[in-house]
């Protein structure tokens, strides 16, 4: 019980410092593109601007227009906040460290139906933003909401069906099976290239990140869902949009890219703690390395319009991931018999 | 002209065969990320698509042409500054011309050059203005920061010619203030030599990027026909198939003697505005370095100013160390400076546009009567009918490539 309450502990503290730095990432990332020199005056390079941020964020006033539902105004950032925060339990961030006679699994939980977990959490997550858009009582706001609303319904009918194939192959929807079956049989981008392409695709659009920014498309939409919020409230939306980035980048990493297994490390017969150890490490260098590709991509492409996101949500990508399942299905049959 | 229409919930017409109370008001602007200055559009919404525009303008009016007429000549072109702030060289050099027409005044062909060359480089920021932002609207900021630091370094210049950087009142009418000195010439061979790499890396980034293209292709397009008849100039009506472009059809400042291609487009979409406005930037850069070698040619190094001593300031030294040149520096500040009377128009391609001046003069110090034609006032007129029935980012994406800026809009 203290065990999983620790690492539940660890892991929220992890969760909020990368998405925290995430946005000092972000930043910098962007000035590296836009050849610009990025965040440089709080401390040394800048690092302790993610703080000077966040205590900007609380000091500012918390101001809820007249009109706002307010329980609803409240409950919003909150949800998206709760929602994207409790994503992380099921990842597995390594395998199993030995200390003394106590063994820790550095997973908070492995329910039978991970992945399934996941999707759970991102879809409701979807209700912190339609809520909060739509009790903020602005035309923009619920322009946004419902943008924000329709894309994540769409996208998750593909991305729910991207991943079929790989659970086809791997049997079992539990992420740590899935991470056992690739270190056994190869990763799974190798696997299910065209599922992997899918399920990126729309990781960028659950996510809310360019080039499908819909709910929150500036320049249209002035600040989309987060229109009326201010203080914290926007910092917790704007928070939730990290977390969600680095937790998709983690389930992309899980799914495909071996989570913490790395290639040839079990034959060199080192000691099992070092390999759980640079197994962690290999994880958040592949979470990291995704989370850069989000960056990479946000401040490289301009973005969809709404009706173009709907079309490649319904015509291309649900009929491609139908026709992953199915060849996946049929190689399955080939190759393996029933 | 028809009265638009705004939803009324206790009225029940229709707008487009929907009963109005199915529809949303938006009001984009006055103050929105995407209008880029203060106008307002009031749209009517059928979910995202528009079916009705109302437009108001007039936020910032400053009544740039009642206050001319209390003004001296010499003290204009503070105003031309203020109307395309994007490229406001050339309006006060339009302005000077046009003073120059009314006194007939030649000037010297050095001085002409000089003209074309800042001219030209007003032209580039402008227009490097207009299509990073069309990148910034649908999405893309990279480009948008990226290229800009090159309108930065086409400020420089102007700050070394002139000591401003953005509303410039740069030069005199006759010629220039002064020479200019040698870092500004060589701050443009660094724009000749850096911005075309960064311009090609710009059309790698979004000319044939997809998502780029389908946000543009057949985004607010317009017939020439239809532009023609609104009074569409400059590079929105060459993206609409007119090769109109004043800097040829009436050349001022020896524009007749370059080389230079005029771009047009076919349909008048986002998409062709933003490549007529990109070919133009090459095709300035070319003009430039004409007008580069034909300096280089010249024999005369030095003349800068036609030789009109009403107009030309005399040297400082002399102004602060003898009476005659001190009155006489009085005098042509203060407006004291005799203008023939008459009535004529002349017309300089701005970024934008046809910017016109109409100046009537009845022989006074001041003009008695100064019409600005605004390419900008003009284009906008045209917006609910290039926006009709397509979906609001659309209109976002129409409005940022007519390249509308309020200071002229509403001057």
């Amino acid at each position: 019980m203290m065990i999983t309450a620790t690492f539940l502990l660890v892991l929220f503290v992890v969760t909020l410092t990368v998405a925290a730095y995430s946005t000092y990432g972000e930043r910098k990332v962007a000035a590296f593109l836009q050849d610009r020199i990025g965040p440089n005056r709080a401390g040394p390079f800048g690092l302790l601007q993610p703080l000077a941020d966040g205590a900007k964020m609380f000091m500012k006033e918390d101001f809820v227009p007249a009109t706002a539902n307010r329980k609803l105004f409240f409950m919003g950032p909150a949800i998206a906040m709760i929602t994207a925060l409790l994503t992380g339990v099921v990842i597995p961030w390594g395998g199993t460290l030995t200390i003394g006679e106590h063994t820790f699994d550095l997973q908070g939980t492995d329910p039978e139906i991970g992945i399934l977990y996941v999707f759970a959490m991102v879809s409701i997550g979807v209700y912190g933003i339609m809520l909060g858009g739509w009790a903020s009582n602005n035309k923009f706001a619920l322009l946004g909401a419902i943008r924000a609303a329709s894309q994540m319904v769409s996208y998750e009918l593909a991305m729910g069906l991207s991943i079929v194939g790989l659970v086809m192959m791997t049997g079992t929807l539990s992420l740590s099976g899935i991470v056992e079956y690739q270190a056994a049989h190869g990763w799974g981008i190798i696997q299910q290239p065209l599922g992997f392409l899918i399920f990126i695709v729309c990781a960028f659009a659950e996510c809310n990140r360019a080039p499908f920014d819909m709910p929150e498309c500036e320049t249209e939409l002035v600040g989309g869902y987060h229109t009326e919020f201010s203080s914290m409230k926007l910092g917790f939306y704007l928070f939730a949009e990290y977390i969600n980035m680095f937790m998709s980048s983690a389930v992309i990493a899980t799914l495909y890219f071996g989570g913490y297994h790395v290639p040839g490390l079990a034959s060199l017969g080192l000691d099992p703690n070092l390999v759980t150890i640079i197994g962690v490490a290999a994880m958040f260098a592949k979470t990291f390395f995704f989370i850069f590709f989000f960056m990479w991509v946000r401040w490289s492409i301009p973005r969809f319009r709404f009706d173009q996101l709907m079309n490649l949500g319904w015509k291309r990508l649900i009929p491609l991931a139908i026709l992953n399942i199915v060849v996946t299905g049929g190689l399955y049959y080939i190759i393996n018999g029933f | 002209m028809k009265q638009p229409q705004r939803p009324n919930f206790w009225q029940r017409d229709l707008v487009e065969g929907k009963d109005l109370r199915e529809l949303t008001t938006l009001n984009l602007g006055p103050t929105h990320p995407a209008t880029h200055g203060i106008f307002q559009n009031v749209l009517t919404l059928d979910g995202e698509i528009i079916l009705d525009t109302e437009q108001t303008i007039g936020y910032i009016h400053r009544a740039f042409e009642k206050i001319a007429e209390r003004r001296p000549f010499y003290q204009i072109p503070t105003l031309t500054d203020r109307m395309n702030y994007c490229s406001a060289p050339i309006n006060n050099m339009g302005w000077h011309m046009t003073m120059e027409k009314l006194c007939g005044i030649e000037l010297p062909k050095r001085a002409q050059y000089m003209r074309v060359v800042v001219m030209e480089l007003a032209r580039i920021a402008d227009h490097i203005i207009c299509n990073t932002i069309i990148g910034q609207d649908a999405g893309a900021t990279t480009p948008f920061l990226y290229v800009y630091q090159w309108r930065e370094k086409i400020y420089d210049i102007y700050e070394e010619i002139c000591g401003a950087r953005l509303t410039t009142n740069m030069g005199r009418i006759g010629g220039w203030q002064r020479d200019w000195n040698p870092l500004v010439w060589e701050r443009i061979g660094g724009i000749l030599k850096g911005l075309p790499p960064v311009l090609k890396e710009f059309e790698k980034m979004l000319v044939r990027n997809r998502i780029f293209m389908d946000r543009t292709v057949n985004c607010g397009p317009l017939s020439g026909e239809r532009a023609l008849a609104y009074g569409f100039t400059g590079p929105n009506l060459r993206a609409c198939g007119v090769d109109y472009d004043v800097r040829v059809a009436d050349a001022y400042s020896s524009y007749e003697e370059f080389d230079f291609v005029i771009p047009v487009g076919q349909s008048g979409d986002t998409y062709d505005r933003f490549m007529v406005r990109q070919q133009e930037m090459w095709e300035s850069l070319s003009i430039i370095r004409q007008a580069l070698d034909k300096l280089d040619a010249m024999t005369d190094k030095t003349s800068i100013h036609a030789d009109v001593p009403d107009w030309m300031l005399p040297p400082k030294e002399e102004v602060y160390s003898a009476m005659e040149p001190l009155i006489w520096h009085f005098k042509i500040v203060m407006g004291e400076t005799d203008v023939p009377a008459g009535e004529i128009y002349h017309c300089v391609e701005g970024g934008n546009g046809e910017l016109g001046f109409y100046l009537v003069s009845d022989g006074g110090r001041t003009p008695f009567r100064l019409h600005l034609r605004r390419p900008c006032f003009i284009y906008y007129q045209a917006f609910p009918e290039m926006i009709k029935g397509s979906m609001l980012s659309d209109a976002i994406l129409t409005m940022s490539s007519m390249n509308v800026i309020a200071g002229e809009l509403d001057a």
